[in-house]
Formats: structure tokens, C-alpha cells, sequence
């Protein structure tokens, strides 16, 4: 229990008078010390709700939320002094420098001023901003500015950084930096829970991850773990048009433990993807239907998410 | 203790930033100069009837100036606090141990300096024009205008965290602003207004403000218009205080 730096309860949240949007629908989380957890799901999941709450930036609607120890709702001051918190869209002030925001955020932490100072320097040479950081932030890039903000949740060492959506908008060097910056900060001992809509980025950097969609949370394990839920293999078969026909007579075999229509290609999920592969040409041909492609490939999250939702993750926007 | 040093420290940044364009400092004093430039002698004829106040024209005219200037400098400050909000500034800051008294007396209080420097400069311009003052009456008087400030701009920021958006903070804005403007005294002394003006008028902090300066920079200290003027704004300036720190905290609950 004491290892764990978030625990959720039914944490549930609703917006709009009457309540009629369920942003968070209940739900129950539990974040191990030391890792990089990952928040992983579609436009308007419920991410960046649940990250306020756990940030103490909004009362839930129904549930309970510890974060490092403490009750958001009862005690966000012990909250607030041992997370940091890194906004989708950042916040830093154009008009400031990135020193000059760094040394800010570092005071407000009860760090005295030349303690501040050399803090700056160091998160901002860490960060490879050092040549930019008496600039103001106006003028830096996306990736400068993303270090940035990253760099402003970090200045107080806390135990916890929530990190919202940190490589999103960002060039593949960029994002391959911001990586590798993660996966120090996990060295340290500070936990990240990070939000994300890339797969790769989830099954890639989390230790463990957390699928959720429409406020529910529909998987969690780590990669390999929700990989393995879908035992077996996937192939894929273009087809045109006749994609529910082929669907529903591949279902039917025994050899299929399930088929359905992805962006018009029939998908089955198969034991034996190898074996597989002529029995359903065979099928076709008996039935006169030539496929334009035919793939097979290991589960991806994709998969997974597509699984328990019935949606792809990369068109459920 | 954290209220001060973080007020210190939220003080610090934003007069900095606004120095950083340091036209708006000039911007804010145009207005007033040229009511001094273009109305002020119109008032040198009322000068000397009955019921107008003691003092020559621009000792009378200043005075209402100088509490023109806090008003502006005060309630329109929400609209700067929207851009911050709208970059993620105010809700970073809401993930920090930071007083949220700080978030809003710090701002204010740079505004109150902001407005101060634009008085001096107004003060120094209207001499010329015949503005007498007393030493202490103006440092009293000042005194006066910053509590004004500490009156009107807690209450902008409050109704800018509240609303969050421009379109709907400027028309309430100007309801505000305007009826706090008219029934002031300010351009013409409400010693012409018809009684239930006055009544009405007698309502208003700034009017009582007003009135204050005005004696201040008679050097009249025993007049009851001082204290009046001082407890007035002031209690107002605690009761904004309160209600917009409250507002702040239950925002971030
Ligand atoms: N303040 C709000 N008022 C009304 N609805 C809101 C508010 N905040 C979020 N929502 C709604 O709640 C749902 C979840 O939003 P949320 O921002 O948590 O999603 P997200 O997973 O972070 O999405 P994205 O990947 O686009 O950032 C959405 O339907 C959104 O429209
Ligand atoms: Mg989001």
C-alpha cells in the first residue's frame, strides 16, 4: 500500500448543469513508486480530467483520490508541496525568460533565492536550453518550449510529475529527447504518470500503462501483459466492399477466435497465424473472393484497445 | 511568512513584465492630461461660485483626476489576468504551495504602483497649471489613492478568474467602472448635484475618496472628509481583499 504514489477510488467527474458530461466515469488506479506510468487513450478520454483531479486543480464530482499519501479533496496543500504538474497546453508566460520562470517556480517552492538561481542553471543546461534561457519564451520553439515546461515541474525534485501529453506537437528528434529525459527522471526515484495517444510512445516508455476511454479505464498491465491477453496472432485481409460477408463467415471457423471490420479490412485474431494463413485463402477462394492484401502481424496496443472498445485507437478521435 | 514573501515575489515578476513595455505607463497618463489640458479651464469659470468647493480650480480638478486614474489603473487589470490565465500561467502557479491571498494582492499591488507613477507625473504636470499641494497632504492622498486600488483591482481579478473570457468581463466591467465614475465627483464637484444625487453618490467610496484628496491637498487635516475618505476605502479595500481571496481558494479547492 505505502509503495503506491496514486490510488483512485470510483474517482468519477461530470461537467455541464446538469452533470450530462461524463468526462471521468469511475475510475480505479493504482500507481506504483519509481515507475513511468501511462495514461493511454483516444480525444477526450477523460486524460487530462484526471490529471487535474490528481493535480488538485478540480474537486471530483464522486470517488477519492490519493496522491502521494494524501486526499486530494482533504489535503491538496501536502498534495501540491510533492507533485509536479506539466499542463497539455504549458504555462509558462511569453513575455518571461525561461530563467526567469524557472527562478519564479523554484521560490514559490520556498527555495531562497540563490538556491533558485543554481537550480535554474541546472535544469536549464540539463535541458539543453542553456543558450536560450534569458530569451523570452516567445521566441523559442515547440520542443524548446516543452522542455521548458517540463524543466518548470521539475524544479522542486518532486516525487511525483504529471506530465501532460508531453511529446505531442513535438519533431521525432525532439520527442526522442523528451524520452530520454523521461527515462532519467525515473532513475532519480521521481515517478511520471504521463499521458500520451501514441502507441509507440506508450509501449515504448511506460513501465506500465493504463488504457482509458470514454472516462473508463478498459485495460491496465504492462505492454507485454496486455499484449499477451490477446493471445495469438492478428491478420489482417484487404478486401473491397464485401469486408462484413468475409467477417462473418471467417468467424464460423473454428480456427478464428475473432473477426471483425477495421478501416474496411477484415481483422481476425487467430491461435496460429502461420497455419492460418491457407485455410483462409481456401475459404475465400471457395466462396470466389480474391483479397487485394493479406498480413499478419503480433497484437500492437492497438489491438488491445480495439479489443475493448471495438474502436482503432488511431481513428477513435 | 509565505503571504508576504509570495505577494513579494508575485510583485516582483509582474512589475517586471509591465516594464517591460513601458509605453502603457505613458498611455495611462494621456487621458488624464488632456481632461487637464481641455476641461480644466473650463472649470476656472465655476471657480468661486456658490458651492463650489475651497481651493482654486485645478486644486479641485486634480484631485478627481488622480482618482480617475486609479479606477482605470484598477478595473480594467482582469483582462491582463485572462491572457495569463489563457497561457497556463494562473493554473501552473495553482499546482505550487503559493498563497492565493499572494496570487492577487501581489498583481494589485503592482498595479497600485503603476497608477502612483502616473499620478506623480500628472501632479507634475498640473502644477504649472496652478496645482497647489501640501507635502503630507500629498503623501496622505497617495496613500488614499493606493487604497483605492487595493479596493477595485482584487474584485477584477476575482470577476476575471470567475468569467475567463474578455467578451463577457468588458461590459460588466463598464457597468461597474461607470456609475463608480459619475457618482465620484470627479469631473464636477457633486456639490451641484440635486439631493438625491448626492444621496446616491454618498454610497460610493470613491466620492468619500475624492472629497478626501481634495482636502489633503488643502492641507486641510482636521476636515472630516480625511477620515472618512480613509476608513471608507479602506474597509472596502479589506472586504475586496477577503472576498477575492476567498474566491481564489475555493477555485482551486
Ligand atoms: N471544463 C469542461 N467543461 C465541459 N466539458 C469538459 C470540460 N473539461 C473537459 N470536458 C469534457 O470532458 C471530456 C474529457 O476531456 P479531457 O480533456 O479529459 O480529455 P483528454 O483525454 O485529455 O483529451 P485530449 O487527448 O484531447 O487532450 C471531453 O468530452 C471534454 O469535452
Ligand atoms: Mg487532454
Amino acid at each position: 500500500m505505502d509503495s503506491n504514489v496514486i490510488e483512485t477510488a470510483g474517482l468519477r467527474r461530470t461537467f455541464g448543469k446538469k452533470g450530462e458530461i461524463e468526462a471521468v466515469a469511475g475510475v480505479d488506479l493504482r500507481v506504483g513508486s519509481g515507475s513511468i506510468f501511462g495514461f493511454l487513450g483516444p480525444n477526450g478520454a477523460g486524460k487530462t480530467t484526471t490529471l487535474r483531479i490528481l493535480a488538485t486543480l478540480l474537486p471530483p464530482s464522486a470517488g477519492e483520490a490519493r496522491v502521494m499519501g494524501y486526499d486530494v479533496a482533504k489535503d491538496p496543500e501536502q498534495v501540491r508541496r510533492r507533485i509536479g504538474y506539466v499542463a497539455q497546453s504549458g504555462g509558462s508566460d511569453p513575455r518571461m525568460s525561461g530563467r526567469g520562470e524557472l527562478v519564479m517556480q523554484g521560490r514559490l517552492f520556498g527555495l531562497s533565492g540563490q538556491a533558485a538561481k543554481v537550480r535554474a542553471q541546472e535544469l536549464l543546461e540539463a535541458m539543453d536550453l542553456a543558450d536560450a534561457g534569458d530569451r523570452a519564451t516567445e521566441g523559442y520553439s515547440g520542443g524548446m518550449r516543452r522542455r521548458l515546461d517540463v524543466a518548470i515541474g521539475m524544479v522542486h525534485k518532486p516525487g511525483l510529475l504529471f506530465l501532460d501529453e508531453p511529446t505531442t506537437g513535438l519533431d521525432p528528434q525532439a520527442r526522442a529527447r523528451m524520452w530520454d529525459e523521461v527515462r532519467r527522471l525515473r532513475e532519480t526515484g521521481t515517478t511520471v504518470f504521463l499521458t500520451t495517444h501514441y502507441l509507440d510512445e506508450a509501449d515504448a516508455l511506460c513501465d506500465r500503462l493504463a488504457i482509458i476511454d470514454h472516462g473508463r479505464i478498459v485495460a491496465e498491465g504492462t505492454a507485454p501483459e496486455l499484449k499477451k491477453a490477446i493471445a495469438g496472432d492478428v491478420v489482417t485481409i484487404g478486401v473491397d466492399g464485401s469486408g462484413e460477408l468475409v467477417a462473418r463467415l471467417l468467424e464460423q471457423q473454428p480456427f478464428v477466435r475473432e473477426a471483425g471490420v477495421v478501416d474496411g479490412a477484415v481483422r481476425l485474431y487467430v491461435d496460429d497465424g502461420e497455419a492460418s494463413l491457407p485455410l483462409v485463402l481456401r475459404l475465400l477462394d471457395g466462396q470466389g473472393l480474391a483479397p487485394q492484401s493479406l498480413a499478419l502481424h503480433r497484437p500492437s496496443l492497438d489491438d488491445v484497445f480495439l479489443r475493448q472498445t471495438g474502436r482503432s485507437l488511431r481513428d477513435a478521435a | 511568512m509565505r503571504l508576504f514573501s509570495d505577494t513579494w515575489l508575485m510583485f516582483k515578476r509582474s512589475l517586471g513584465l509591465t516594464f517591460r513595455q513601458p509605453a502603457w505607463l505613458i498611455a495611462g497618463v494621456v487621458q488624464p492630461f488632456v481632461y487637464l489640458l481641455l476641461f480644466g479651464p473650463l472649470l476656472n469659470s465655476f471657480s468661486g461660485m456658490p458651492g463650489f468647493p475651497p481651493g482654486g480650480a485645478f486644486n479641485v480638478f486634480v484631485p478627481g483626476l488622480l482618482v480617475m486614474t486609479a479606477l482605470f489603473g484598477s478595473t480594467f487589470v482582469g483582462f491582463g489576468f485572462i491572457d495569463e490565465m489563457r497561457h497556463g500561467v494562473v493554473e501552473r502557479m495553482r499546482v505550487t504551495p503559493m498563497s492565493r491571498t499572494a496570487t492577487v494582492l501581489g498583481r494589485s499591488l503592482r498595479d497600485v504602483v503603476v497608477f502612483l507613477l502616473q499620478g506623480c507625473i500628472l501632479v507634475a504636470l498640473a502644477i504649472p497649471f496652478g496645482l497647489t499641494i501640501n507635502p503630507l497632504g500629498f503623501v496622505v492622498a497617495f496613500g488614499l489613492l493606493a487604497l483605492i486600488g487595493l479596493m477595485l483591482g482584487p474584485v477584477s481579478y476575482a470577476m476575471a478568474l470567475v468569467i475567463g473570457s474578455e467578451d463577457a468581463l468588458a461590459p460588466l466591467t463598464q457597468a461597474i467602472a461607470l456609475p463608480l465614475l459619475l457618482l465620484s465627483g470627479v469631473m464636477l464637484p457633486m456639490s451641484f448635484a440635486p439631493d438625491w444625487l448626492r444621496t446616491i453618490a454618498s454610497f460610493n467610496p470613491l466620492y468619500h475618496a475624492t472629497l478626501a484628496i481634495r482636502a489633503l491637498f488643502n492641507a486641510q487635516f482636521s476636515s472630516p472628509d480625511v477620515i472618512t475618505g480613509l476608513l471608507t476605502t479602506g474597509a472596502f479595500a479589506l472586504l475586496s481583499i477577503f472576498v477575492a481571496s476567498r474566491a481564489f481558494n475555493r477555485r482551486t479547492a
